[in-house]
């Protein structure tokens, strides 16, 4: 593959395995959410991005033209191929550390799928464009549980204050971009995502505002690498599990 | 806006299939047909071969492949060819759903959806939990139970004068 294609298919697997990854992660809830309604919401959250990530690797796949499906990559690659930021690998913990994780992955991939929907490549602004309906939903979602959970009772509010102390540090993470990302950002197919970030910063002030907490002021750890495959132990036991049963049975048929 | 090839633009054939896919009901809400659903974007016909676009409400719909499947059986019980394209672009929206379409889901069941607003595309926007018609009495005295209901594309409402819980079809 040349370059711009090459670049292209870690881009398209990056963007995948960040839905597929935190697809996973929600549909843990399926059969455990707190109530029945919240249930469904989260698994349905977690049917989109898993849509998401299909379109993606498929059209990925594609690009690389060597045979691989969809499943090939969602099921045969280990955790250092994986291309996901660490933030959507995390345990889901309790309610309010699910929630948070899913606002601040979802409030910055609204908006940098806002402008992928621009993208000179054809293929990815039109996932990028139904992606875009499906995430203003997922930030409707979180950023009001953010809100109920800061600003309701005293536990409630202690949680989502843990939870924000807790996945802070996972955040500047989403930022990082490399030579894949310049290459595609100079041809009109990548977004640059620095000049989303203080447009990202205002969104999470305003709804951590009506939630009544503050950033936190100290952050022990800082994530990086996750999109150059470099992990935290979590995505490694995740996969074992979502990939058991096409790995232990490669002929068996959905 | 709703199919890419104005309607008075359809051959005789292409117009027969239109029909035919017509009568496929969507697999989860079979009050409507996928046409009216909006998720058949254009058909071409090549003497017995028929392309058929078609493109997903949600990305994750688990109904869209029973739509193919029963797109591909249709089509080969009518002697045809097929041969289906998912594509994306432009992005299904609940606007290409008529005003018959809207008055089939309200008999259904299914509160309709509202008519896309600058508030349903910006995620922090309050304006958008405006008021609900239930299906059932027409009151308005109705509140949101979940922003996500049976499926992807509908949310769950309760009815405080008839007492009833209902779905509404998500505005995107």
């Amino acid at each position: 593959m040349e370059n711009n294609h090459q670049a292209l298919f870690t881009y398209c697997v990056r963007l995948a395995d960040n839905a597929l990854v935190l697809a996973q992660r929600l549909c843990e809830w399926c059969g455990h959410g707190p109530i029945l309604e919240e249930d469904i919401a989260i698994s349905n959250m977690g049917l989109d991005l898993l849509g998401q990530s299909r379109a993606l690797y498929t059209y990925a796949a594609t690009l690389e033209g060597a045979g691989r499906t969809e499943d090939d990559l969602a099921f045969h690659r280990n955790e250092r191929q994986f291309l996901n930021r660490c933030l959507v690998e995390q345990p889901n913990g309790d309610f309010a550390v699910t929630m948070m994780k899913s606002f601040l992955y979802s409030s910055l991939a609204y908006l940098q799928f806002r402008e992928l929907s621009r993208s000179k490549d054809e293929t990815l602004s039109g996932i990028a464009a139904k992606a875009l309906k499906e995430l203003t939903y997922h930030v409707r979602h979180s950023s009001q549980w953010v809100i109920r959970l800061g600003d309701g009772t005293d536990e409630s509010h202690q949680r989502i204050s843990i939870a924000l102390q807790d996945l802070w540090g996972f955040t500047d993470e989403l930022f990082e971009m490399d030579e894949v990302d310049r290459i595609l950002i100079q041809a009109g197919v990548a977004c640059d995502l620095e000049a989303l970030r203080s447009e990202w910063n205002q969104m999470v002030e305003e709804v951590f505002g009506q939630a009544l907490l503050s950033l936190p002021s100290v952050v022990g750890y800082r994530s990086k690498g996750g999109f150059k495959g470099i992990h935290t132990e979590h995505l490694g036991h995740m996969l074992s599990e979502m990939q058991y049963l096409p790995r232990a049975y490669p002929d068996a048929k959905w | 806006m709703q199919n890419p090839v104005a309607i008075d633009q359809r051959t005789p054939e292409e117009a027969r299939i239109w029909e035919l896919l017509n009568t496929i009901p969507d697999p989860e809400v079979p009050a409507i047909s996928i046409v009216e659903l909006g998720v058949v974007r254009s058909i071409t016909v090549d003497g017995r071969s028929v392309d058929v676009a078609m493109t997903p409400t949600y990305s994750g719909c688990p109904a869209l492949k029973a739509m193919e499947d029963e797109v591909q059986r249709v089509l080969v019980e009518n002697g045809y060819e097929p041969g289906i394209r998912i594509v994306y672009k432009p992005a299904w929206t609940t606007e290409w759903m008529s005003e018959s379409t809207r008055g089939k889901l309200k008999a259904y069941g299914i509160a309709p959806p509202p008519k896309l607003t600058f508030e349903h595309l910006h995620p922090l926007a309050k304006a958008v939990d405006a008021p609900v018609r239930c299906p059932f009495c027409d009151s308005i005295d109705t509140t949101l139970t979940s922003r996500f209901g049976s499926t992807a594309c509908k949310a769950l409402y309760s009815c405080h004068s008839c007492r009833q819980p209902f779905e509404q079809f998500k505005c995107i």
